[in-house]
């Protein structure tokens, strides 16, 4: 017998007894709960206007005090001018802006499938997230954002693009409206790279990103998101 | 050394109180270790505390992880399908031999000459490295403590701060023996960038890059690293080739299930809301190749174990150990194992009970590692039946077996007992200072015996309130 057939024997004949029955997810539960308050059906499906505008203002301001707190920053800007302003006043002296975004243009291309290696000297990388997650001040990115997903660690410092709508409160949220099946990688990012390994001093810029800015920036109302 | 010689001192006991007495010695060590890893404790309860259902969570990850447990069999299979659909090569490893030769076989078939990795405790408890390394190969730890392990040639202290035990003036002596740098400057912003500097460039030579993994999804076929440095993403987003080591207990049955253990892990082990880094690796990145090692070593046998298998629900916060009083006190290389703490004292006799006898009685079964566990598991009550373990199994220390055993005779027989009472208190009274503080007796140092009371409770209970 190889190993599989013999460590999965091995786990069968030890499967202790008896077997306990899996659990709703916490979203499934919540959707009860909606369908109990009179929502019905799939919770992705809601139509934008019974979103109440309140709780989403809530979670942008969430969103920005855990960023915070996780050593990232956050801006408001209001179109691509201001994010690229934004980019030049915060990095004077950058001499390699690699960008994923057609809304800052950089000064590095990038090429899907180009080699890792290239990107070591890059300054700042400036990447689209479609997903922020208010609980954790974090950003999924995912390769389709990266292009090259070392773009999200090799950088010196890194600018996230994030509409504030796609700002969801909880993680259970957030794995509800990913597909993780969709791209070989893709990461929560919340803060910059961090470290407590001497003496629990938090110093960040330990191995990754010095630093994470998130711009806050609406796709326009009325625009279909991708 | 013969080889049954060798056998022999890999197995020797290991002394938990010996190894604890030289940590105790380094007396600004242990005060610092005790404040750093009990703030981590406070960071945990205020984080928790802005979570408003953390018990409904608790118990939904226990039954996750119960359910999966006793379903593992299906899920595993559930996980290979996936994983290799997505392109991902699995490997299976049955013992800690299996697993290494896995990985050189990989690293051997690309040529690989430098390996740079992430922290796994996984293949920490397979030797991995030293492994390796006899074969020729150069191993480059890249999380910052796992380094300053590697660089000391000790095991991680801390599943979590590896090197929570050492002072910034040893990582500065370290590094300036080993990298180069100022030994005077004992700035952990100076040493931490000294170690970036001098990590980038392995990182961009290493041939390929290893990681472990947090946890494994059935239903999707990917599995989930997390990281506060993003080093396991570097290596994974670099070099050539990924290979990820996971325990077979790593799996949860849906992508969904991620939600709850993530907003768990983090705030139970440092109390922050989630680690800097979440990654979720699902088949080889473009250009890349991806495998994934599904480890037993000792896990399935301990899954067939009632006593023991809910220890296999654990998700490596190290809460358990940010709360031990032991264990703040005695620093995490005191246990002489791969896994230090409260979950070490019940995972290291399951992988080898001789040498870790004496672990289980390394703990004041206080409780606390149970209360604080996000998964439930019953952590002080797995101590005690681990003690009852090596007791039948005759393994217990000489010292103790007596003085249990004697217990054991008095107890249940009162009269004895009150006799002894009495006179062990007349006798304390009367002891000469030599006889009650040598070697012989442990609870005579660091501490004086409290001055012996002029009558047992019992005594002043009959003579003041019996009667009445």
């Amino acid at each position: 017998m190889n190993a599989r057939d013999v460590i999965l024997a091995s786990v069968r004949r030890n499967l202790p007894v008896p077997s306990v029955p899996l659990p709703d997810a916490p979203s499934a539960a919540r959707q009860k709960v909606l369908a109990c308050l009179g929502y019905s059906g799939d919770l992705h499906g809601l139509p934008k206007v019974q979103h109440s505008p309140k709780l989403e203002g809530a979670a942008v301001s969430n969103f920005k005090k855990q960023l915070e707190g996780m050593g990232g920053r956050s801006f408001d800007v209001a179109d691509a001018a201001g994010a690229q302003s934004k980019v030049t006043e915060l990095f004077p002296a950058a001499k390699v802006v690699c960008s994923a975004v057609p809304e800052v243009p950089g000064n590095r291309r990038l090429e899907s499938g180009s080699d890792p290696h290239l990107l070591n000297d890059v300054d700042v990388g400036v990447i689209r997230s479609t997903l922020g997650v208010a609980e954790a001040g974090a950003v999924w990115l995912t390769q389709n954002e990266l292009v090259v997903n070392a773009l999200g660690v090799l950088s010196q410092h890194l600018v996230v693009l994030l509409d504030p709508e796609a700002i969801v409160e909880t993680m259970h949220d957030a794995y509800d409206r990913i597909n993780l099946t969709a791209s070989p990688y893709g990461v929560f990012m919340a803060g910059p790279s961090a470290t407590g390994d001497i003496e629990g001093v938090i110093i960040h810029g330990a191995q990754g990103a010095r630093s994470l800015t998130v711009l806050l920036m609406g796709r326009g109302r009325g625009k279909v998101k991708p | 050394m013969s080889l049954p010689a060798m056998i022999k001192l890999k197995n020797r006991p290991v002394d938990p109180e010996a190894l604890a007495a030289r940590f105790i010695a380094l007396e600004k060590h242990e005060t610092t270790h005790d404040r750093l890893v009990w703030r981590m404790r406070t960071n945990r309860d205020e984080a928790i505390a802005g979570v408003p259902d953390w018990q409904e969570l608790r118990e939904l990850a226990s039954q996750i992880k119960e359910h999966t447990l006793t379903h593992l069999d299906d899920y595993l299979e559930q996980f290979e399908e996936n994983a290799t659909k997505l392109g991902t090569i699995v490997h299976w490893a049955r013992d800690a031999e299996e697993h290494n030769a896995t990985v050189h076989e990989i690293l051997g078939s690309h040529g690989v000459k430098l390996l740079i990795k992430s922290k796994s405790m996984l293949q920490e408890e397979c030797g991995m490295t030293p492994y390796l390394e006899k074969r020729g190969i150069e191993v480059t730890e890249s999380d910052l403590g796992e380094r300053i392990q590697q660089l000391s040639d000790e095991p991680p202290s801390h599943i979590v701060v590896p090197a929570i035990h050492k002072l910034r003036s040893d990582v500065a002596g370290l590094f300036a023996r080993d990298l180069g740098t100022d030994a005077n400057n004992s700035d952990p912003h100076y040493l931490t960038e000294a170690m970036r500097e001098n990590a980038r460039p392995r990182f961009m030579k290493a041939d390929a890059a290893m990681t472990g993994a947090n946890f494994a999804v059935a239903e999707t076929g990917g599995f989930v690293v997390c990281t506060n440095e993003g080093n396991a993403d570097i290596g994974a987003s670099v070099p050539p080739v990924h290979i990820a080591s996971i325990g077979i207990e790593k799996l949860i049955p849906r992508a969904r299930d991620l939600g709850v253990f993530i907003r768990m892990l983090s705030r139970s082990a440092l109390g922050s809301p989630i680690t800097q880094y979440t990654s979720h690796f699902h088949g080889p990145r473009k250009g890349g190749e991806l495998h994934v090692i599904l480890v037993d070593n000792t896990r399935s046998e301990r899954l067939g174990s009632s006593d023991f298998w809910h220890g296999l629900k654990c998700i490596r916060c190290g809460a358990c150990m940010n709360t031990c009083p032991v264990y703040r006190r005695s620093g995490g290389l005191s246990y002489g194992a791969t896994y230090s703490g409260p979950i070490g004292v019940i995972t290291d006799p399951g992988l080898n009970l001789s040498k870790y006898r004496e672990l289980p009685f390394h703990s004041t079964l206080c409780g606390s590692c149970t209360e604080v566990c996000p998964v439930k598991i019953d952590i002080s009550d797995q101590i005690y039946k681990w003690r009852r373990v090596v007791a039948e199994k005759g393994l217990m220390r000489v010292s103790k077996a007596v003085g249990m055993s004697a217990l054991g005779k008095v107890l249940p027989h009162p009269e004895l007992f009150h006799a002894g009472e009495a006179a062990a208190e007349s006798a304390l009274a009367h002891t000469p200072r030599f006889l009650l503080y040598n070697a012989l007796n442990p609870w005579g140092k660091h501490r004086e015996m409290p001055a012996p009371a002029p009558q047992t409770f019992r005594q002043w209970y009959i003579a003041n309130r019996r009667a009445k």
